[in-house]
């Protein structure tokens, strides 16, 4: 490792809150963009289903 | 040339089944490359000779900056496709691509300007390269509420596909911005065609990122892709057997 010690990494210098805000923002947005369609595609799958059995109880 | 992968490659049902093969590869080669990128940038590699450990963001800069562009291109791209050839899948995976460069580009931004606070002394600076990026999220937004403000899919498709190649002339702008106006953006780092102007302990790292970032493209762009399909052929025999064969 290129830091001497833990406490040295999360301090980055002086520049902690800086390196460690983006890396947090970046975190955000790709977790953000992996749930977004997955929640998506839970929801089309429970309409469509619910659609579905509508359908197969009218016949 | 053999054009069968085209014409497969225009089949909402055809993508639904192979991308879900395609998934877990795609999904475990972006977390190994992020996972080893971002811990080699953050912890292994040196600090910069002047910046000191600031510098550590360009392992998320770049790669999202690199992105945005990128997936505007693709957007571009699909969308001439889908006006040209009448394809659904390009229509849909224009559509698909606009929120997740719309996301890169922020990101891009916010930690330019997390980066420009200890290097430049300022948040924000209306230097060209901001500037052009500035843009390039609005393009995206124009773009999303253009599919947002039309109805029928057909088209919105075509007239924010018409937005998207109009817009692709900032791309070359963004590009050579840090030339044109030399102001306060530094300029390339790393080219195609030279070698990187910084140790390679330092870009081994930002090369590792940028595969992970494009691989984590790859993800959620199938995820996206899958949502939009099963909501669009709902109607269609395979959706419903698919659906029934689940329960």
């Amino acid at each position: 490792m290129y830091f001497e010690s833990w406490a040295d990494f999360w301090a980055m210098g002086k520049h902690g809150l800086y390196v460690w805000s983006c890396y947090g923002i970046a975190a955000v947005v790709m977790i953000y963009n992996i749930w977004v369609p997955l929640a998506q595609q839970k929801r089309f799958k429970q309409r469509y289903l619910r659609q579905l059995r509508r359908e197969a109880q009218q016949q | 040339m053999n054009w069968t992968w085209f014409h497969k490659l225009g089949s909402p049902k055809w993508f639904y089944e192979i991308s879900s093969r395609w998934l877990p590869w795609l999904v475990i080669l972006s977390l190994l490359l992020l996972v080893t990128g971002v811990v080699w940038g953050l912890a292994f590699a040196p600090a910069e000779r002047f910046q000191g450990n600031s510098y550590r963001i360009i392992y998320i800069h770049v790669p999202a900056a690199f992105l945005a562009q990128a997936t505007y291109v693709f957007m571009a791209i699909a969308g001439g496709v889908g006006l040209i050839w009448r394809m659904k899948m390009a229509e849909i995976a224009a559509s698909c691509c606009a929120p997740i460069g719309a996301s890169f580009t922020l990101l891009a931004l916010l930690t330019g300007a997390i980066w420009g606070k200890p290097t430049w002394g300022a948040w924000w600076v209306w230097d060209a390269r901001l500037t052009s990026m500035l843009i390039l999220l609005f393009l995206y937004l124009g773009f999303m509420a253009l599919q947002a403000a039309i109805d029928n899919k057909k088209t919105a498709a075509r007239a924010s596909a018409v937005l998207a190649l109009v817009g692709l002339v900032n791309i070359p702008i963004i590009k050579y911005s840090v030339d044109w106006w030399f102001t306060l953006h530094q300029t390339a780092s790393i080219k195609l065609t030279e070698k990187p102007a910084m140790p390679a302990e330092m870009y081994y790292p930002l090369f590792i990122c940028l595969a992970g970032f494009y691989c984590f493209f790859a993800v959620v762009l199938i995820l996206r892709l899958r949502a939009e399909i099963l909501h669009r052929e709902h109607k269609t025999g395979w959706v419903k057997a698919l659906m029934s064969n689940k329960c």
